[in-house]
């Protein structure tokens, strides 16, 4: 009997391929689930809290984990898929390491990686200690600690939005669109954590979009006494005092402004997963101009590859959150049964 | 605008107007930029530029205040900004948007000599 059930490769274990395997297992499909690390979880598993609620991120963790906890499921780690080809028995798929496998039809949802901070030279990621990212906030979150490289309590905190974002000088002229919320969330949980330290968010615009977050950020200012100031900074360095120092115009005062600050949080933005990009490029998939996996409709066949059989879930076609991520993984389900059906 | 010393001891003076009318301002400036230099319009005012300007430190020179000036019409401030410009190239490097800053700056310049001789 079991022999008899179709099999969909899923490629990328994160929330769109956890969800998407889930789904399909329950109604009764035979699933493969490749992830590239040593756990399927992807960039949920760095993260402490998650926007709008600052729920805790194990609950999604949980959720996820119990999702592919079926029968069904076959969990491959530390593999990737690198080709997916279709031919009239179905569709072949090539996976690190030179095995090969048969599937009815596949889900890419390779997901995203986040930007390179060392990429913005001017901002000094891995020059100045103190210079961290938004992922690595999260860790000092986890560790239930926040401070300076050289272990003070921080006094001033600035969030720098946009980085790698909204940026033609790295070749990156998208919106992230998660970067600004996770930043008034992570401002707040700051000050939680630190009462007397200021925190400052710099940002170009504030990009509220989903629900809940306009309020977030009303709760920063109203009860939190986050700061933020309407600006891109345009470079740091650091004093003697070793503290560093940035340069922006606050553009509301439409003047420059100068300011120290003990640690520099990178609000780092998603761009098109490498994994995925090999696979897109073995396979002939098309990609957007944001280099993201082009879809065959941007309104109504937000799932289609072009490719017979494969469909696309979640962030490898464009920046989006948890909630829209599980959104499309649960229609890019949608479109594989009525394929295999059909 | 009046100057502090001719303004009436009761708080009140005639006053240009503070409002941008737009239908009144002179938009030949823009023309003249955008035209030349068509990457002026990608502008979206982070103030990058004007963050890392070497003249703005020393002077009210802001080049993110001056492309708005230069998309109102709004004349006359433009007139003394062109001159504070040394043209480093600096806010070229930081531009997030790949405006020719620099360029903007030189041919608003231009514009402005021209519209002085009725050139415009």
């Amino acid at each position: 009997m079991k022999g008899a059930l179709k099999h969909v490769i899923v490629a990328g274990g994160g929330v769109a391929g956890m969800e998407a395997a889930g789904a399909l297992a329950e109604m009764g499909y035979r699933v493969t689930l490749v992830e590239k690390g040593e756990d399927p979880g992807g960039h949920l598993l760095q993260w402490h809290a998650l926007f709008p609620d600052r729920r805790p991120a194990d609950e999604v963790r949980n959720y996820l984990r119990k999702r592919i906890n079926h029968h069904n499921i076959n969990v491959i780690t530390r593999t990737t898929v690198d080709r997916v080809k279709h031919h009239p028995g179905g569709l072949t798929v090539n996976l690190s390491g030179g095995s090969e496998e048969k599937a009815d039809a596949v889900i890419v949802a390779t997901g995203f990686d986040l930007f390179d901070a060392r990429r913005k030279e001017e901002y000094g990621y891995g020059i100045y200690d103190n210079v961290i990212t938004s992922a690595e906030l999260e860790g000092m979150f986890n560790r239930g600690h926040i401070a300076r490289a050289d272990g003070k309590v921080p006094d001033r905190i600035g969030l720098i939005h946009c980085v790698g974002s909204r940026d033609e000088k790295v070749n990156n002229n998208h919106c992230s669109k998660v970067c600004c919320v996770t930043a008034v969330k992570q401002a707040i949980e700051i000050r939680k954590m630190l009462p007397s330290c200021e925190v400052f968010c710099f940002y170009m615009d504030m990009r509220m979009y989903g629900p809940y977050y306009e309020e977030l950020y009303r709760e920063s200012q109203e009860v939190h006494n986050v700061n933020f100031i309407r600006g891109k900074v345009s470079e740091a360095s650091v004093n003697i005092n070793n503290r560093l120092v940035i340069k922006v115009e606050d553009t509301l005062a439409g003047r420059p402004l100068r300011m120290e600050l003990d640690i520099m949080v990178l609000m780092v933005g998603m761009e098109m997963a490498a994994a995925g990009s090999k696979l897109a490029e073995a396979s002939g998939f098309g990609r957007g101009i944001n280099r993201f996996l082009e879809t065959g409709d941007h309104h109504y066949g937000n799932n289609l590859s072009g490719v017979k059989g494969v469909f696309f879930a979640g962030t490898c076609t464009a920046p989006m959150n948890i909630t829209d991520t599980v959104s499309h993984a649960r229609a890019a389900v949608a479109e594989t049964v009525r394929y295999l059906k059909g | 605008m009046m100057s502090e010393g001719r303004a009436n001891k009761f708080g009140f003076a005639i006053s240009r107007s503070r409002l941008i009318d737009y239908d009144a301002t002179d938009r030949k400036v823009r023309e003249y930029v955008t035209l030349r230099e068509p990457s002026f319009r990608l502008c979206f005012a982070c103030g990058g530029c004007t963050a890392t300007c070497t003249a703005g430190q020393h002077t009210s020179f802001n080049l993110r205040r001056m492309n708005t000036y230069i998309r109102r019409g709004e004349i006359e401030p433009l007139r003394e900004e062109v001159t504070r410009c040394m043209l480093c190239g600096k806010c070229l490097l930081v531009c997030p948007r790949g405006v020719n800053t620099r360029n903007v700056v030189a041919v608003a310049a231009e514009a402005i000599r021209k519209l002085g001789r009725n050139e415009l």
